[in-house]
């Protein structure tokens, strides 16, 4: 092959790619706080079929959950406009990012209140706890500890598929990649490295979620 | 030019031919690499596991975006002309077999130790043993999964709409500039892609379920 490789056009405009990196984990921390907060508030309305918001978070998770995410973000961005909701670029990346998590956690959380052994609230209220008390040491807790692993990979997902907000100018990794590359012209080699990024940010936000789910969820420090 | 509510209809089950094309090229050649792939991850050759780790883990661990690009200026450097089609065929499949190996190494993990053992003592090889006795069992434990999964190859295809592909999103992108009627046009983008995954969803719920039923 006659291409020369020349990574230093990259490199020179490294600080752009790692500001970008920055912004790509400061809206997946943003994106997953208020997407789990969703997700746990659907997972108890799903399990206990409170009426009538039960159906409601049905259709909102079947919703999200078979449409790509790329057309939620562009219907947010371009098509809420027309309802006089008028987002930024990184407001309308949060949203579409929470409301997808959102749906996912749902589900996965609520597969681990299903699975909490009905005897285990009796004992609870045996022991004279509150039903906030009881909710929260009993229910979500060890629900949350059994799906972890599942949120933690669903948490990654959602992060990787943030790339495609470069394509409403959400200024993340993946816009720092395509404006780099448009500079120097050197596609390729931009891109390779800014894959290479997404891999040790994918790997090192599984490490630490493992971590998080050990210290906050297994109650191990 | 004025737009009726046909023409968007027209034009979008134009491009949704398209998405259903990819994700049926990208889904039949994913699952057949994904089959060679799952093979190496199994394997007792220590050097072909560790490839075929790598290769899942770089493509469950990195964008499909950036995927995509990586096939679309990699392919382009060897100085051959490559469509966005084919990229976005090449890239998808490449995708959808890390992730069909990588649900199917559970399946083949999932059967008793003694089904090899036992195979292994009938003087199978290790890829008689893999077609005869682990493969059919592993086969029925991963249909339920394999169909969840087709629903995420559908809806990786919408990302080929970036490197221009014609499909059921980069035709909606077209249609709401050219009717400035964002809302609707995404609306019926977005309700395309759920008549797609839908059924699909609920066939891989409807399995799971028959799976898991007391036989």
């Amino acid at each position: 092959m006659a291409y020369q490789f020349d990574f230093a056009p990259v490199l020179a405009q490294a600080d752009l790619l790692l500001k970008g990196a920055l912004f790509t984990l400061q809206l997946t921390v943003v994106g997953t706080v208020l997407g789990l907060a969703i997700g746990v508030l659907g997972a108890v309305v799903r399990a206990w079929r409170l009426r009538p918001f039960d159906a409601l978070f049905g259709v909102y998770v079947e919703l999200i959950r078979n449409t790509p995410f790329i057309v939620q973000l562009f219907f947010i961005f371009f098509g809420l406009p027309a309802l006089g909701v008028r987002l930024t670029e990184w407001q309308a990346a949060v949203l579409a990012m929470v409301i997808n998590l959102g749906a996912y956690s749902t589900e996965i959380i609520r597969a681990g209140i299903v699975a909490i052994p009905k005897g285990q609230l009796e004992a609870a209220a045996a022991l004279a706890m509150s039903r906030f008390e009881a909710f929260r040491h009993v229910v979500l807790q060890p629900a949350l500890a059994k799906v972890w692993p599942a949120l933690s990979s669903q948490i990654v997902i959602v992060m990787l598929g943030s790339a495609v907000c470069s394509q409403i100018a959400t200024e993340e990794l993946s816009f720092a990649a395509n404006f780099i590359q448009s500079r120097n012209f050197r596609a390729f080699e931009t891109y390779l490295l800014t894959t290479l990024l997404y891999l040790v940010m994918a790997i090192v936000v599984r490490q630490l979620l493992a971590w998080l789910g050990q210290r906050l969820l297994m109650g191990r420090r | 030019m004025d737009f009726t509510l046909w023409d968007i209809v027209r034009n979008l089950l134009i491009g949704l031919q398209w998405t259903v094309l990819l994700s049926l090229v990208a889904f039949v050649c994913g699952g057949i690499a994904g089959l060679l792939l799952l093979v190496a991850r199994i394997s007792d050759n220590g050097f072909l596991r560790g490839l075929a780790r790598g290769y899942i883990e770089l493509f469950q661990g990195t964008p499909l975006l950036m995927q995509l690009f990586m096939v679309f200026f990699g392919i382009a450097l060897f100085g051959i002309d490559v469509s966005a089609w084919m990229a976005a065929a090449i890239a998808l499949t490449l995708f959808t077999s890390a992730f069909l190996a990588e649900i199917w190494r559970g399946c083949v993990e999932s059967i008793p130790r003694g089904q090899w053992e036992a195979s292994g003592s009938l003087a199978l090889n290790r890829l008689e043993q893999l077609r005869h006795v682990i493969l059919p069992q592993a086969l029925r434990i991963a249909i339920a999964p394999t169909v969840g999964f087709s629903v995420q190859v559908v809806k990786g295809t919408a990302v080929t709409s970036i490197i221009g592909f014609t499909e059921l999103t980069k035709t909606g992108g077209m249609l709401a500039n050219a009717t400035f009627e964002p809302f609707l046009t995404y609306g019926l983008v977005a309700l395309g892609y759920f008549i797609l995954c839908y059924p699909l969803s609920l066939s891989a719920r409807y399995l799971e379920r028959r799976l898991h039923a007391p036989a």
